[in-house]
């Protein structure tokens, strides 16, 4: 039962030893593909040539032509499929999602493969953590691998955030770091709770790069194509908690939150108003629900191992048992509830990283959207405060006419105009971000309400699933039980 | 049957009555339930019965349980009685029992000399309401947390749990008085007929403190003779193979009894998890107004489908597997004192032939130590005739009891994961032609 629990080995590099990590950084290795899509305009998935990778049937969705040619993908539809290949059958059957290319435009058909978690020695010089990515760009080859530390994806992260969220894009949030985790792994335990840490990262990090890689916008930043192209990164020293950088983001929150307090918007665009509401109790309910979804995997995996100590009891009583038909009974009963444990374990696995996890991660991803909500607020402030600057200067200007002082007042004109600018651009950026906003929400919401309608039928299946196995098992030991004479 | 019927209507309205008000009472209060067994139709009376087959059946003396109150911590139990044996006043009568009034016809019985060679029905458990309290006392803590709705579906687990434990409880009252009417010699018992016909309160003939502690020593005493006797060659192949099986076998069906307990409870948690998910899910798609509404309300409400069904499987695990552990546990307590009983005895007499080689030897008191070493003999040979007839017949009934409950059991699995699967099938059908 035991080899069964640890991740599938995936890849070439099959060896499974733990070494120091230089800065509390996981090994980890994970592969993304993405297929360059040969035939552009062709809405019939089967055509798509799968270049030796198997293709999970995409749906077929109606296709509604979004009106901005920027958007590249506005007809893409995806599958977002979270499994690796050799993973239990339980979960899902096809290996990897598509999209299916349907713009004319569309040079590049993002096809986000499957993350394989393996664990691999290296050097023993280069102490750090390694994430491989297969990937493919629009300029080059089908598809590379590279390898990243996990800390090379906070710090791309960090980077995106710092260029596109305060004009009101919604950045993927990275996964967190996890001082308790990284530690057992350090320490070299390869035991469950470790290798199941690898896993829960491996699959929160292919989740935040598939998320990013679906936004339009932010697929086509170069840090994007080197994240997922380049064979070397300039290690993102930046990322570390205890770094002057990381230090300077806290002080940064703080500031902010501070700031959020302050500022009393009034809000014009009832949309913006409602939208914001609308997010609150999103968040209030996601986060309940990500906290009773928990506590079922929690129990779930108590009914696991509550399971298996009986079945073991069951056996000993068996034995101890003196009439042989109902001691074979017992015996196979013991066998059934063997069973049913390890149905029990992989229905919670599925709870977890079907259910819980998509909540966590949108839990995640609301506070990124009230983030730029927030940046809007401070547009908006920003805006005003030059509003208010001007009109004392042209205060300060009007007394300044009556002061005989030509050249303060030549000084006060020049602010003047120099500030009109300003008003005008503050202006000019309110209205941008808010229009970004407005986009982006709607985006966001249609890949929200994507990812919940597949995740909750995939969910579904995995409880089907089980119930099947349990008539199976069930079926099969009644005749033991008839049997007893 | 006619005074049954009647006397099930008007219980029937005050257990409505009382259902209501339990509802409405602030839930730190206990509540007051009156349960009718007799509303149960016959085959669930047969289901809840099953840990002990081929019981009742004699219509010479029919006992049941028709309903029981229950206030704060005591159980009230109305015994009914239908006989047409003459040794009781009446043919058809009830009377108002205290659980610890079973507990002294128990005694009572083991203490019976002319009983040693029998296997005397374990007595009934105390009635344990410690789960559902606890959980009760939870509820009223997380009570600000929870939506109206959550909360009034946890309330209304919380009023099944209370239910499901009171059922089993007069249940196992029940059966044990059941075998005792069963038994050809115990239910010819005078405490017996005294237990089932005296109209007023039992508390009277009832152990006092002293006696108590007496009985308390006593168990102590029989520890001890346990080791002991453990050690005694044994003359007899029957005996010595039972009582090798009945140690062994004891011991580990108490451990699996405690591990399916815990099984059972597991599967509890999960199904009350299961109410939580459906109450938030609920919300979410109340405040939603995407495509995404339509799904979360039908997630949310298969939810609580499922929740029921796990439901069901859990206190069915718990009736048919659990439940019959703890039994079957208790029963073989009652066997292996058989068998102490009998080791005792085979003591006495090996003790009573040394005091008569003895007496031989000084030529004192010879004719008394005789009779003395006749009498331990006798005693003995009764013993190990009456035991090894109610052991055997015992093996039986266990094996038979246990086939029962696995073949239920296996069946309602069957039958609950079935349902579990058109529940599921049917959503993501709706879910996908969405």
């Amino acid at each position: 039962m035991a080899a069964e629990m640890e991740p599938p080995p995936l890849g070439d590099a099959g060896q499974t030893d733990f070494r120091e990590i230089e800065d509390g950084e996981g090994f980890f290795v994970s592969t993304v593909t993405i297929l360059e899509s040969p035939e552009p305009s062709s809405p019939d998935p089967p055509s798509m040539p799968a270049e030796g990778i198997s293709t999970n049937g995409p749906k077929q969705e109606d296709i509604s032509l979004d009106d901005d040619p920027e958007d590249l993908f506005a007809e893409a539809t995806e599958e977002v499929s979270l499994d690796s290949p050799e993973r239990e059958p339980i979960l899902s059957d096809g290996p990897s999602p598509a999209i299916t290319p349907v713009t004319p435009t569309a040079m590049l058909t993002p096809r986000m493969g499957l993350g394989t978690a393996e664990m691999f020695e290296r050097s023993l010089d280069e102490v750090s953590s390694w994430v491989k990515l297969t990937s493919m760009t629009i300029f080059s080859k089908n598809e590379t691998t590279v390898r990243r530390r996990f800390s090379d994806f906070l710090g791309l992260h960090s980077k995106l955030a710092s260029r596109y969220l305060h004009i009101g894009y919604i950045v993927p949030p990275a996964p967190e770091k996890s001082i308790v985790g990284m530690t057992k792994v350090k320490v070299g335990k390869e035991d469950l709770s470790s290798a199941e840490f690898v896993e829960k990262r491996r699959s929160a990090l292919e989740r935040y790069l598939m998320r990013t890689v679906k936004h339009p916008i932010l697929l086509k930043d170069p840090d994007v194509m080197m994240f997922l192209e380049s064979s070397e990164l300039p290690r993102a020293v930046s990322t570390q908690a205890l770094s002057g950088a990381g230090i300077l983001r806290m002080v940064n929150k703080a500031a902010d939150a501070v700031n959020k307090m302050t500022i009393k918007m009034n809000e014009s665009d009832a949309w913006f108003e409602e939208k914001h509401q609308q997010f609150e109790n999103l968040d209030l309910q996601l986060r309940k629900l990500h906290a009773s979804v928990e506590c079922l995997v929690c129990h779930r995996k108590e009914l696991s191992v509550n399971t298996a100590s009986f079945a073991k009891s069951a056996a000993m009583l068996g034995n101890s048992e003196d009439h042989t038909a109902l001691s074979r009974a017992l015996s196979q009963l013991a066998e059934v509830e063997e069973k049913i444990d390890q149905l029990h374990q992989d229905q919670a696995y599925a709870d977890f990283y079907l259910f819980s996890e998509l909540l966590g991660d949108y839990v995640r991803l609301i506070t990124a959207v009230k983030g730029v909500f927030d940046h809007r607020m401070k547009t908006w402030s920003k805006w005003q405060d030059t509003q208010l600057l001007l009109q004392k200067k042209r205060e300060a200007e009007s007394k300044l006419q009556f002061a005989n002082k030509p050249d303060k007042l030549q000084q006060a004109q020049d602010e003047i105009k120099e500030l009109e600018g300003k008003v005008q651009q503050g202006e000019k950026d309110f209205e941008l971000i808010s229009k970004t906003i407005r986009k982006e929400v709607s985006r966001f919401e249609k890949e929200r309400v994507k990812d919940f309608k597949v995740v909750i039928i995939k969910y579904l299946e995995s409880l089907v699933q089980t119930q099947q196995q349990l008539i199976k098992y069930w079926e099969a030991f009644l005749p033991e039980a008839k049997a007893i004479a | 049957m006619r005074q049954e019927e009647q006397n099930g209507g008007c219980f029937q309205k005050i257990a409505n009555i009382a259902r209501l008000a339990a509802q409405h009472d602030d839930l730190q209060r206990c509540c007051t339930f009156i349960i009718m067994t007799s509303t149960l139709d016959d085959s669930e009376k047969e289901k809840a019965r099953s840990v002990s087959v081929d019981l009742n059946n004699d219509a010479s003396l029919l006992i049941d349980i028709p309903d029981a109150l229950c206030e704060r911590d005591k159980v009230k139990f109305t015994v009914h009685t239908k006989t047409t044996l003459s040794s009781f006043q009446k043919p058809d009568f009830s009377v108002p029992r205290q659980h610890e009034d079973f507990i002294w016809l128990h005694d009572a019985l083991v203490e019976t000399e002319d009983y040693a060679g029998l296997i005397i029905p374990p007595a009934p458990p105390k009635p344990d309401f410690e789960s559902p309290r606890e959980k009760m006392h939870k509820l009223g803590e997380g009570e600000a947390t929870m939506t109206k709705e959550e909360y009034t579906k946890m309330k209304q687990e919380l009023e099944a749990e209370y239910l499901a434990v009171f059922k089993k409880t007069v249940q196992v009252h029940e059966v044990f008085l059941q075998r005792l009417s069963s038994h050809p010699i115990l239910s010819k018992d005078r405490n017996f007929q005294i237990f089932l016909e005296y109209d007023q309160d039992l508390s009277v003939r009832r152990k006092n403190a002293k006696e108590t502690f007496g009985s308390f020593f006593k168990n102590m005493v029989k520890s001890a003779d346990e080791v002991i006797i453990s050690g005694i060659k044994e003359v007899d192949d029957f005996f010595e193979q039972e009582k090798t099986f009945l140690l062994d076998y004891s011991s580990k069906i108490k451990d699996s009894t405690a591990r399916a307990e815990k099984m059972t409870r597991s599967h509890k948690n999960v199904a009350d998890d299961y109410i939580h998910i459906s109450a938030t899910l609920n919300s979410l798609s109340v405040d939603d107004n995407t495509a995404l509404k339509k799904h979360l309300e039908k997630f949310a409400d298969l939810f609580e489908k499922l929740r029921k069904v796990e439901g069901r499987v859990a206190s069915d695990e718990e009736l048919k597997l659990t439940e019959l552990f703890r039994y079957y546990m208790l029963d073989i307590q009652a066997a292996k004192d058989l068998l102490y009983r009998r080791a005792r005895a085979l003591a006495d007499y090996e003790n009573s032939n040394k005091a008569l080689d003895k007496a031989r030897l000084k030529s004192k008191d010879i004719t008394q130590a005789e009779e003395h070493q006749q009498q331990c003999l006798q005693k003995f040979d009764k013993l190990s005739e009456s035991g090894k007839r109610e052991l055997t017949s015992f093996k039986g009934r266990r094996v038979v009891a246990f086939r029962k409950n696995l073949i239920e059991m296996s069946e309602l699995e069957i039958k609950h994961a079935k349902n579990n699967m058109a529940l599921l099938q049917g959503c993501i059908e709706l879910l996908k032609s969405n």
